[in-house]
């Protein structure tokens, strides 16, 4: 069968799955009555002693058979009542996943035999042309059709998503086995991949999009599945709120490369930009690199960078398999995904991509600093997730398209493998999620140490994992590219020493050393189910293979092993002939900077060794004397306190009160002016009235009595007076006529 | 002195009248009222007769007669009204009947 | 010169008891002053050879009125009124209104003195032919006979309307 050609079945597969969850879950998996997604323990039994900015309440209480908490039947614990069907949830979802796996790898099979490696579906025009002028007065028309592009990058990344996904699928049918809403777990989880492949399969901007807000709300959904507890609830808005912003500017971003280029469809716009009829622009701002500015203004949102990274510590509230897929492997990639796909407008715009390889580096420094002094296991691999992100913008922005990619397909598998393996840590000592009280656990749970400790490994940059090839890489092209610097390598050197040492400071405070896991749960601990421990050792596998397609030249390996590079060559295709890459190839020099990665790496596990394995009071005498140093770095650097000061307090509500202010002031003060005004008009009224109108009348009246004062006297009731007015009168008569 | 011409029958008419119309207005009894008003007629039927006398016609006789049948009306309704107001307020004094004053 | 003579006296009776019957006091006087003016005014007609008006006079306005008047007198106790002021309030402005009139008057009568140039005729044959009363009854029953009917209902209301006011019960 022609894969290619049915490559509209790889986004339905999953389509499907979360179609029949969510709309007849319940049928397979009916909830009892009071049943809360959440496991019971909420309200904590534990006596944490709450650093108060610490944010403890992300525990996902998953347990299986602890917790002699009384609450465990009360809130429907359904262990004792699942429904007969729930075992289909388990066998459809991740079944579908798989299929669409089974028929990435088809396809891509079938597109290494392509000449062009390049292959475009177009199932249907999805907005019709909308004829509207271009910047430079053109007409063009608007149409975006939801069409599939699958070439060399997509490839790779349908590869990941599927792959990582089904494993992850795989895991969660242990890990949420005893949790309400199961089918609405996988459900969302289904949604989750069909629009992580719909965004990675689009062949224009507008269906990138359609997956981009998709999975943003899958990604709500998703950490804000125990939707009971609040802090889950307030992580997943503060998720799709930070997103939200960063849509913004690739919305302005699309629009603005609508306006300039006419379309938005990849391929459309890679021979535009290639086709010389725009300049690079090295010398000034134009509107290329402000296009490019804003495009990367909606990754930072997605890929968690700076200053839009301060959703995804607190998405860790969502479940551990979410936080391994969509937080580490698949979602935070797409603004690494949607930069590579660019890459023709990034070359053309080198001022853009220093700001993107800039904020890259910063937010790796940043992220691993907080990284260093955190307690909570999952909070550290997250801000390790935003670091190595950061590493992946570096990449993109010194020019290494093929690096971001090969790193991010490396990180995909050790960092969703340091989760679950989280995950199953946290399984073990029934939900506790702090690491101090965990320790000596590596004899107790040895799968899940085993597999943590290739994780870890691969991460920090020990040569022979996957990590040291991508991250060396990611190095080199920083020092050695036209467009990186020697500052942003020093940057990034450093970021790897603190991400070894962070790194196996999780390591030896979780599994070494001596236990400090509270006593009732101690008897608990136990290896994670099958379910749990296979995908654990399949990611720790490909932790340590993946690496091997994308060896450094230098060494001298056959071509296989660097076939990486050179499978992704078609979607990089150079534009205006720079050079990136090929910056002074030597050899000796690349070796060195090899060498010292790795000694620094070395330097940083021993420095954790020795300070947590063999002498663990030297953190604690650091932490007294650098008590402000440590509290800053504990607090994240109060980021999201100044967020909170300057958005939500000062904007929203120092809006709402300047709002509430106007309203009162002028549109209750014209209400009550209008109000005023009528009854001032009415009492001038009455003043008229009274005044005016009854006085006139009043005056009509005071006149005749006036006037009747001196005629009154005539009156007098004699008969001789009238007599004598009488011969007045004639007198009077007399005098006229005589005068005349 | 000349021949008695009608002018000097007009200015004792006239002079007849005056005093009638004093006695009218200035007088407080109301029977000599009566009695000026009396005067007044007479003064015109003087009139009447002269200038009758003088045209040679008989038309101001007729009306002198007709003079004297309504003054002899008046004179008798006027005095049953007197009666009648002495009857009730025992004042035949004009001044004191101005019930009808403001 | 008779007629000069005659006229003068009858002019002072006229005016004499006119003066008195307006001046007197007692309304006894006033009553035979009149009478006395009445006659005077008997004598003028004749002069102007109006004897039909001549007995009329003497026999209604002397003989009818003055005896009602003095009846009337006799009626209404005039002893007290006789005791108070006899001249109003107003007598000053009537006097000198009167006195305007008669201003007024003289000076009418001599502007028009020419109009009245008529002699006196001795024996007016076209005004008494066949008599005064004759000429008198001729023209009132045939030229003035509807004012004479409504003279005769005019007494007649006359009558009744002084029977009325004078009853004492209606």
């Amino acid at each position: 069968m022609n894969f290619l050609d049915q490559i509209w079945l790889i986004p339905l597969f999953p389509l499907c799955g979360a179609a029949l969850m969510l709309l007849f879950g319940k049928i397979f998996d009916p909830q009892p009555p009071s049943d809360v997604a959440i496991a019971p323990g909420v309200e904590h039994t534990h006596d944490h002693d709450h650093h108060h900015h610490d944010h403890d309440h992300g525990h996902d209480h998953h347990h299986g058979h602890t917790h002699d908490n009384a609450h465990e039947h009360a809130t429907g614990h359904d262990h004792h009542h699942a429904g007969p069907l729930k075992k289909l949830v388990s066998l459809i979802c991740p079944g579908m996943v798989l299929l669409s796996f089974i028929w990435s790898a088809g396809a891509v099979i079938q597109l290494s035999s392509l000449p062009e490696r390049s292959h475009q579906v177009i199932q249907f025009t999805w907005l019709a042309g909308l004829p509207f002028h271009m910047a430079d007065g053109r007409l063009a028309t608007f149409s975006a059709d939801w069409g599939f592009l699958l070439d060399p990058l997509s490839s790779v990344m349908i590869l990941v998503v599927t792959g990582i996904g089904f494993l992850i699928h795989v895991y969660s049918t242990g890990y949420m086995a005893h949790d309400n809403g199961y089918y609405r777990f996988f459900g969302y989880l289904n949604l989750f991949v069909f629009f992580m492949l719909m965004l990675v399969l689009a062949n224009n901007y507008a269906l990138l999009f359609v997956g981009w807000e998709g999975v943003g709300l899958c990604s709500y959904l998703l950490i804000g599945f125990y939707f009971h507890k609040k802090s889950a609830g307030d992580a997943g808005k503060k998720a799709f709120i930070v997103n939200r912003v960063g849509d913004a500017g690739f919305i302005l971003g699309m629009l603005l490369m609508f306006s300039v280029l006419g379309t938005v469809k990849f391929l459309d716009v890679r021979q535009i930009l290639s086709s010389g009829h725009f300049q690079a622009e090295t010398a000034g701002f134009g509107v290329l690199s402000t296009m490019a500015l804003l495009l990367f203004i909606g990754a930072t949102g997605k890929s968690a960078q700076f200053p839009l990274y301060v959703w995804l510590p607190d998405a860790m509230e969502g479940p551990t398999p979410v936080s391994a897929l969509i937080h580490a492997a698949t979602m935070v990639t797409a603004g690494v995904y949607m930069v590579a796909r660019s890459s023709a407008l990034f070359q053309l715009t080198p001022q853009t991509s220093t700001i993107v390889a800039t904020i890259g580096a910063f937010t790796a420094i940043l992220a691993a600093s907080i990284a260093l002094v955190q307690n909570d296991i999952k909070r550290v691999l997250a801000y390790s997730t935003v670091s190595q992100l950061g590493y992946m913008f570096l990449a993109l922005g010194v020019g290494a398209y093929w690096v971001a990619v090969f790193h991010l397909f490396t990180h995909a598998f050790f960092k969703a493998l340091l989760f679950l393996g989280s995950g199953s840590v946290i399984h073990a000592v029934g939900g506790e999620q702090d690491m101090r009280r965990m320790g000596g656990l590596k004899d107790k749970i040895p799968i899940t140490y085993r597999t943590m400790l290739v994780g870890s490994i691969a991460i920090a940059g020990i040569p022979g994992l996957a990590g040291f090839f991508s991250k060396d890489e990611i190095l080199w092209q920083t020092y050695s590219s036209p467009q990186g610097s020697h500052t942003l390598y020093v940057v990034g050197l450093l970021t790897a020493a603190l991400t070894a040492f962070y790194m196996f400071r999780l390591i030896f405070m979780t599994f070494w050393g001596r236990s400090h896991v509270a006593p009732d749960v101690e008897s608990h601990i136990h290896e994670s189910p099958a379910s749990m421990t296979v995908p654990l050792t399949v990611l720790a596998a490909g932790s340590v293979l993946a690496g091997w397609i994308g060896t450094p030249k230098v060494w001298g390996l056959p071509e296989a092993f660097h076939a990486f590079e050179r499978w992704l060559e078609p979607a990089f295709a150079l534009v205006g002939g720079e050079a990136t890459r090929e910056a002074a190839e030597s050899g000796g020099l690349e070796l060195l900077l090899m060498l010292v990665s790795v000694v620094i790496a070395v330097i940083g596990i021993t420095v954790a060794y020795r300070f947590y394995h063999q002498r663990p009071e030297i953190p604690d005498t650091l932490e007294f004397r650098f008590k402000s140093l440590h509290n800053v770095l504990l607090n994240k650097w109060y980021v999201d306190e100044i967020y909170d000061f300057l958005f939500v307090n000062g904007l929203a509500k120092g809006g709402g009160r300047v709002l509430g202010a106007f309203d009162r002031n002028v549109i209750d003060g014209g209400v009550n002016g209008a109000g005023w005004l009528t009854r001032f008009s009415s009492s001038v009224s009455i003043w008229w009235d009274t005044w005016i109108v009854d006085g006139a009348v009043r005056l009509t009246s005071l006149l005749v009595k006036l006037s009747s004062y001196p005629v009154r006297v005539l009156q007098t009731g004699r008969v001789q007076a009238y007599a004598l007015f009488v011969v007045i009168g004639a007198l009077a008569f007399l005098g006229y006529y005589l005068g005349r | 002195m000349g021949p008695i011409t009608t002018t000097h029958y007009i200015a004792l008419s006239a002079a007849l009248l005056l005093i009638g119309t004093i006695g009218v207005l200035t007088r407080r009894n109301i029977v000599i009222v009566l009695m000026s008003i009396e005067l007044i007629l007479n003064a015109v039927n003087i009139n009447l007769i002269a200038f009758s006398h003088a045209l040679q016609n008989v038309n101001g006789q007729i009306f002198a007669i007709f003079v004297i049948t309504d003054a002899v009306a008046e004179a008798a309704v006027g005095l049953g009204i007197l009666i009648a107001l002495f009857r009730n307020k025992e004042t035949v004094l004009a001044d004191e009947v101005d019930l009808l004053k403001w | 010169m008779m007629d000069a003579l005659f006229f003068y006296l009858f002019a002072a009776l006229v005016l004499g008891g006119a003066i008195f019957t307006v001046t007197r006091r007692n309304a006894v006087h006033s009553a035979i002053s009149l009478i006395v003016s009445l006659i005077g005014v008997a004598g003028l007609y004749l002069l102007q050879q109006a004897e039909f008006l001549f007995a009329v006079q003497i026999v209604l306005y002397v003989g009818g009125i003055m005896v009602l008047f003095l009846f009337v007198i006799m009626l209404v106790n005039l002893d007290q009124a006789a005791k108070e002021r006899q001249f109003n309030g107003q007598w000053w402005i009537a006097l000198l209104c009167v006195a305007v009139i008669g201003v007024e008057i003289f000076y009418f009568v001599r502007k028009g003195a020419s109009a009245f140039q008529m002699p006196v005729v001795a024996a007016p044959a076209a005004l008494n032919a066949g008599g005064n009363t004759e000429q008198i009854a001729t023209t009132l029953f045939s030229q003035y006979l509807l004012p004479f009917e409504i003279a005769s209902v005019l007494l007649l209301v006359a009558v009744v309307g002084s029977v009325i006011m004078a009853k004492k019960r209606i």
